[in-house]
């Protein structure tokens, strides 16, 4: 038996925990010889919906400061929390 | 098609604007886009071993230079300039970046068909200035694209984010992100900035796809057919928390994405009349007084309002 890791990262619609889920991604350590997820629909309404089902959270951003002359500005999508959950697997 | 010159209304360029595209299903003739195919192969016989810097073996004469006026583009005979110089084309490039714009490059992109090649979400520039002025990308699919045969996906709404081209990436699905299916002959017309990646095409048709570049040559101001832009240009009043018009550009700018909540909609929103206010001129217009209310208070002190 060897662990292997997977991980899911999910970007909220705001910067709270229970907020919706927008975007997601997921890379499977596993192979597919764990738990999958399903690719076309988000795999949990939020993040603290992820908690319940086993992820751990391993990263969450942290607010920024707003620098002057860039307010209004937006770029990549703000609030992406990254879960991880380890899967036991048969070698 | 909106008027007879073939330009666009002004909701459709205000749609543009809070999209980041336009699409036009079957907008070339069948006869035409059968030849433009013939061509393309000839064409991506140069272009695919030049994108990775082989010399190619063989040479399409006649092929545009960066920085050549559109008009000289693929002269006669030519199936690809037919298509470049339909009316209806014509007034959708006019009405985004005016009339002749530069050739900036164009592509063949083509998918064999059962291929398992798969691009990552990505933006076709290295990044952006914070100016409003942007280019335009013809995306023409000369045959059928059926649901899941390779078809573009990209993510509406997503155009006016300053981000570097491969930073998004890692986004492996967004909600109401689309994936391009539809007939032949259709034309997708994209604001630069767009986030888009190519799909894989375990159909049993190989799938074609041009693009190409345009640059602006001329202001970007009011290039549309403008007969209807007083009627429905709103005036900085237009406020959801005050009283609202349900049929302006305004309520059309405030149409987000499932992606998009929140503050982060508002943000969103205040880039959209950035760039609206560039392409009419009117440096008051506003929707939901975000920056009024701001331009207000700095004039109280002399300034202009930042951010």
């Amino acid at each position: 038996m060897s662990i292997r890791q997977q991980v899911l990262q999910l970007w909220l619609a705001e910067a709270a925990l229970d907020t919706p889920v927008v975007a997601w991604a997921f890379h499977d350590g596993c192979e597919g010889r764990g738990p999958a997820l399903p690719a076309d629909e988000p795999p949990y309404g939020s993040g603290a919906a992820a908690l319940c089902d086993g992820w751990c959270l391993i990263q969450a951003p942290s607010p920024q400061a707003v620098s002057a002359g860039s307010e209004h500005e937006t770029g990549p999508l703000p609030h992406e929390y990254v879960f991880e959950r380890r899967i036991e697997i048969a070698d | 098609m909106p008027a007879s010159d073939h330009c666009l209304t002004t909701l459709e360029v205000a749609r543009f604007v809070a999209e980041g595209y336009l699409r036009f299903d079957a907008l070339v003739p069948a006869g035409l886009n059968e030849r433009v195919i013939e061509e393309l192969s000839r064409l991506a016989q140069v272009k695919l071993p030049q994108a990775i810097g082989v010399e190619p073996k063989a040479e399409v004469p006649g092929r545009p230079q960066t920085l050549t006026p559109l008009s000289r583009c693929y002269p006669p005979p030519s199936a690809l300039g037919e298509v470049l110089r339909l009316p209806s084309i014509q007034g959708i490039i006019a009405s985004l970046v005016g009339p002749d714009p530069l050739y900036d490059h164009d592509f063949v992109h083509v998918l064999p068909e059962r291929g398992g090649y798969v691009q990552h979400l990505h933006v076709d520039a290295i990044i952006d200035s914070r100016d409003p002025t942007f280019d335009i990308q013809l995306f023409y699919f000369p045959r059928e694209v059926e649901e899941g045969g390779g078809g573009t996906r990209f993510i509406p709404g997503s155009h006016l984010r300053r981000v570097r081209a491969e930073q998004v990436a890692r986004y492996q699905h967004i909600l109401g992100e689309e994936h391009f299916a539809g007939p032949a002959g259709t034309l997708l017309v994209f604001h630069h900035g767009l986030w888009h990646a190519g799909q894989p095409n375990p159909s049993d048709r190989t799938r074609w796809m041009y693009k190409v570049r345009l640059n602006p040559r001329v202001p970007q101001v009011r290039l549309w057919n403008t007969g209807d832009l007083d009627e429905v240009h709103n005036d900085p009043s237009d406020h959801t928390f005050a009283t609202m018009r349900f049929d302006s550009v305004g309520n059309v700018l405030r149409k987000m994405q499932p992606w998009q909540h929140g503050h982060e909609a508002r943000l969103e929103l205040v880039q959209r009349v950035r760039l609206w206010r560039y392409l009419t001129g009117d440096e008051q217009y506003d929707v939901d007084y975000y920056l009024t209310r701001l331009e207000q208070r700095a004039a109280l002190l002399g300034k202009e309002a930042g951010g």
